[in-house]
């Protein structure tokens, strides 16, 4: 019998194996997701120190043909310089294991996205920080090594800052098509600063062109908390690494201490209705006893519903501005949900309703897809906001979805949104996701609906008006011109009686 | 048009107008009522034989949107016509439509505003002809018969309608004159322009002592009132010679009994006259070349056959025996026997035995 060989291989070299995974699959498509997971990575940075992100993307040829080099250049917190090779040069190293929404959960495309640089054009990373809690700036050179899963620091150099400034600078060089991923590039980032207003965007594309997204506002939604994960959403998994690092000696502190929203009445509660000793050492389950308890706590029902602090909803007023600012619709109209719960997960769900002015429609259903503040712009089709769209009857609200100029955007934001696919391009069909989906589209549908039947009745008023302004006046002149009388009756003091008049209010105008 | 007969038309349109604008100097919305010609409103009278207006009426308002544009259209109308009645001139329902623009009135197609001129008629209750408008197709007229004019510039000049063997246009300036001499006895009216050429050369009007009439088709007012005219004023038997099949059927109706379209005018029909042919019956009894019904003819035939116009035996005898034969046949189907034969056979034997009874 042959032996199978068993081959280690490390976490780099696994991703770069599975790149198609993280959208790196082709030039045109890695050109787009270099750009969007630094830019990501960026916001993500900026907001958990609730500073306005300013972000500036160069993008220039190289040489070989075909390579192109990345500058993106961040105001946030900053890395420190001990942890950059760590950061930038070692995979499933994140900033991000908590439970809290993010952009991103691992920090992993950002690095992916490096990894492919180094492959593509056998370069070196190039990195300028200067920490918001330092003096110096650092600059670095790297290079990771693919094998051992290791950063190498080529150069390293420490430096005063020449200007006031604090944030990241990164740049490398990769195998890429501009020309290819320019509309999808530009596309997101408006859809960008659609979602995220407060958010200043400069993008100089290797052409020399440039172009700019001004933020609107310098409020910023507050920045999500950090919780402990919902009794819901737990698996063995997460249980026993859990189990491995407590410090409870029982299981009711065990449950106490390490749950969202479960405090000791309601952890007794649990653990006696199943006859479970509350105080059992947690050290001590088996196998077994961990996953029997990890299904008892997804199906027991008298946990709380996880609290929405730790979500960091656009809301409606910097989400109408997003809207305004890159859409620049006659009307606009924008719907917060309380929050919800699917498996644990807590989860918000905004939507908004925009009509006429800029928005230019050809057939069919204008739909801008947000999750966690990140537009998705591949699989509409596929799409729970999909389906749900297609399920409204809009022609109830006077609407015509595939015809009028209306443009709809949904954007939910959640501990764990409930991507179908790894791609992160569209969201299952969860029921309590679909549910909120549809009540806060329809909610947008009614308010779009009494916005158009005013606006029809103004319009409406206004052409029977001036149907009047323009005959009467003629009747009254044809018929003093029979009658051989050189001036007409005057007609103002009958169209003025129009003016007044109100469609409905006034019986004998009709 | 006799001077007084314009006065009197004049006042009419005047008083038409002051209605209006004493309701616009009181500061009101000015309405008209208006003889209702919807097909509710139109009335087969078996009394005099011919369609008649009922007598509801509707009002028209300019204080309703849906009626504003409709309500100048005749106001525009009655302002042209005035006119026109003023200078003793005429004028087709063309030039009606396309004089509109001149005032910044849009009619959307002619058949609006033939649409106002009929309403403008039905008010007045005089025929857009003697208002001095008439339709673009004119038919002729052939025969002993010799008139005087009574139009602008021709009042007292006298023609004889055999002074033209293609057939004198009837016009405005026919349909007004006045009958002076005729040695004729009957009128023979005819469909097809082959038909009326044959009989003028075939000199019928002599050897029948006949005034022929080509009406091109279903015949213009002019002609129906003209026909008419020839039929009370001298007494003269009408004979209406068509194609055989439902479409000729029906011209001949109409000069009979009258159309709905024209309901609301008074004298156009002439109830004794009388279908000459081509009979369906005709087809058989002459072995005539016959083409079969179409689809939309048996249709056509279905319809008539409830019309009150068709009720009588005669005609639902020949209706029926169409939708036997399942053919039609033309007046030309006559020439298999020789050009001459429909005027040497076939006519005098179908008039012997309409004037037998």
């Amino acid at each position: 019998m042959p032996r199978e060989k068993l081959e280690e291989i490390s976490p780099a070299e696994f991703f770069y194996r599975n790149r198609e995974m993280a959208g790196l699959d082709n030039p045109a498509r890695a050109t787009y997701t270099i750009i969007r997971e630094l830019v990501e990575n960026s916001l993500d940075a900026c907001e958990a120190f609730n500073i306005l992100p300013d972000v500036r993307i160069r993008l220039l040829k190289a040489k070989p043909p075909s390579t192109y080099e990345v500058l993106v250049v961040d105001n946030g917190p900053g890395v420190r310089a001990s942890k950059v090779p760590i950061a930038f040069g070692k995979m499933l190293v994140s900033s991000k294991y908590t439970i809290r929404q993010t952009r991103g959960t691992f920090g992993l495309g950002g690095k992916m996205s490096l990894l492919y640089g180094q492959i593509t054009t056998n370069t070196t990373i190039k990195i300028v920080t200067k920490p918001i809690s330092s003096e110096n700036e650092y600059e670095f050179e790297l290079r990771i090594d693919i094998e051992r899963n290791e950063p190498i620091v080529v150069r390293s150099r420490k430096r005063k800052p020449s200007k006031e400034w604090h944030g990241l600078a990164l740049s490398f060089c990769f195998l890429g098509d501009y020309p290819r991923a320019k509309w999808r590039i530009l596309d997101y980032l408006k859809q960008t600063a659609m979602i995220v207003p407060y958010v200043n965007i400069h993008f100089v594309d290797p052409d020399g062109k440039c172009f700019v997204f001004k933020r609107i506002t310098s409020k910023m939604p507050p920045p999500p908390k950090e919780v402990l994960p919902h009794p819901h959403g737990v698996d063995v998994e997460l249980l026993s690494r859990l189990i491995k690092e407590t410090r409870a000696e029982t299981l009711l502190d065990f449950l106490c201490k390490h749950f969202h929203r479960v405090g000791e009445r309601t952890a007794r509660k649990f653990l006696d209705s199943f006859g479970l000793d509350a105080d059992a050492d947690p050290k001590k389950l088996s196998d077994g006893e961990k996953a029997l308890l990890a299904k008892l706590m997804r199906e027991y029902n008298g946990f709380l519903p996880p609290d929405a602090s730790c979500l960091s909803p656009v809301g409606e007023d910097l989400l109408r501005g997003g809207i305004l600012k890159e859409l620049n619709p006659e009307f606009v109209t924008v719907v917060q949900r309380p929050p919800s719960v699917y498996s644990g997960h807590p989860f918000i769900v905004e939507a908004a309703i925009a009509y006429g002015g800029g928005i230019r429609k050809s057939d069919g259903i204008l739909l801008y897809r947000f999750a966690n503040k990140i537009p998705l712009l591949y699989d509409a089709h596929s799409d729970v906001s999909t389906k749900v769209i297609k399920k409204i009857r809009w022609n109830r609200y006077g609407i015509d979805i595939e015809k009028d100029p209306v443009a709809l955007v949904v954007h939910i934001c959640s501990t764990k949104i409930p991507f179908k696919t790894v791609g992160k391009e569209f969201i299952a069909e969860v029921k309590e996701v679909e549910y909120e989906l549809e009540l806060a589209l329809k909610a947008c549908a009614r308010k779009l609906q009494r916005y158009l039947s005013k606006k029809r009745r103004a319009e409406r008023h206004k052409k029977r008006v001036s149907m009047f302004e323009k005959y009467l006046p003629r009747i009254a002149l044809f018929t003093s011109k029979i009658l051989g009388l050189e001036k007409p009756p005057d007609t103002a003091p009958l169209l003025r009686r129009l003016y007044d008049a109100r469609e409905g209010k006034k019986r004998n105008i009709r | 048009m006799l001077e007084r007969e314009r006065s009197e038309i004049l006042d009419e349109i005047r008083r038409f107008a002051r209605g209006i604008y004493e309701q616009l100097v009181g500061h009101e919305f000015p309405r008209v009522s208006i003889p209702d010609r919807s097909t509710s409103n139109i009335i087969f009278d078996p009394q005099k034989r011919h369609y008649v207006l009922g007598p509801k009426r509707t009002v028209r308002r300019a204080d309703n949107v849906k009626h504003i544009r409709s309500f100048t259209n005749l106001v525009w109308v009655a302002y042209y016509v005035h006119n026109l009645v003023k200078a003793g001139k005429s004028s087709t329902l063309r030039d009606v439509y396309y004089s509109a623009e001149a005032f910044d009135i849009k009619f959307k197609s002619q058949d609006e505003s033939d649409e106002a001129i009929s309403d403008f008629e039905a008010i007045l209750n005089i025929p857009r002809e003697r208002l001095g408008i008439f339709p673009e197709e004119r038919s002729a007229i052939f025969g002993d018969l010799t008139i005087e004019y009574t139009c602008a510039g021709y009042e007292g000049q006298r023609l004889n309608l055999t002074s033209h063997p293609d057939g004198v246009m009837i016009g405005p300036a026919l349909a007004t004159s006045n009958f002076v001499s005729t040695s004729a006895e009957r009128v023979i009216v005819i469909e097809t322009g082959g038909m009326f050429t044959r009989f003028v050369e075939e000199r019928v009007d002599k050897k029948y002592r006949a005034i022929l009439i080509h009406t091109a088709g279903q015949p213009p007012r002019a002609t129906r009132f003209l026909i008419r005219r020839l039929n009370k004023e001298l007494n003269l038997p009408v004979y209406i010679f068509t194609d055989g099949d439902p479409y000729g059927a029906h011209i001949a109706q109409v000069i009979i009994s009258g159309s709905a379209n024209s309901a609301h005018i008074p004298d156009l029909a002439t109830p004794d006259a009388k279908w000459l042919g081509v009979w369906a019956t005709d087809i058989k009894r002459y072995k005539l070349p016959s083409d079969s019904l179409t689809s939309k003819d048996v249709e056509r035939l279905h319809q008539m056959m409830r019309d009150p116009r068709y009720q009588s035996s005669f005609w639902q005898e020949q209706l029926e025996t169409f939708l036997e034969l399942k053919r039609k046949a033309e007046q030309q189907s006559f020439s298999r026997y020789g050009l001459t034969y429909v005027v040497d056979k076939y006519l005098p034997e179908k008039i012997r035995e309409l004037e037998r009874g």
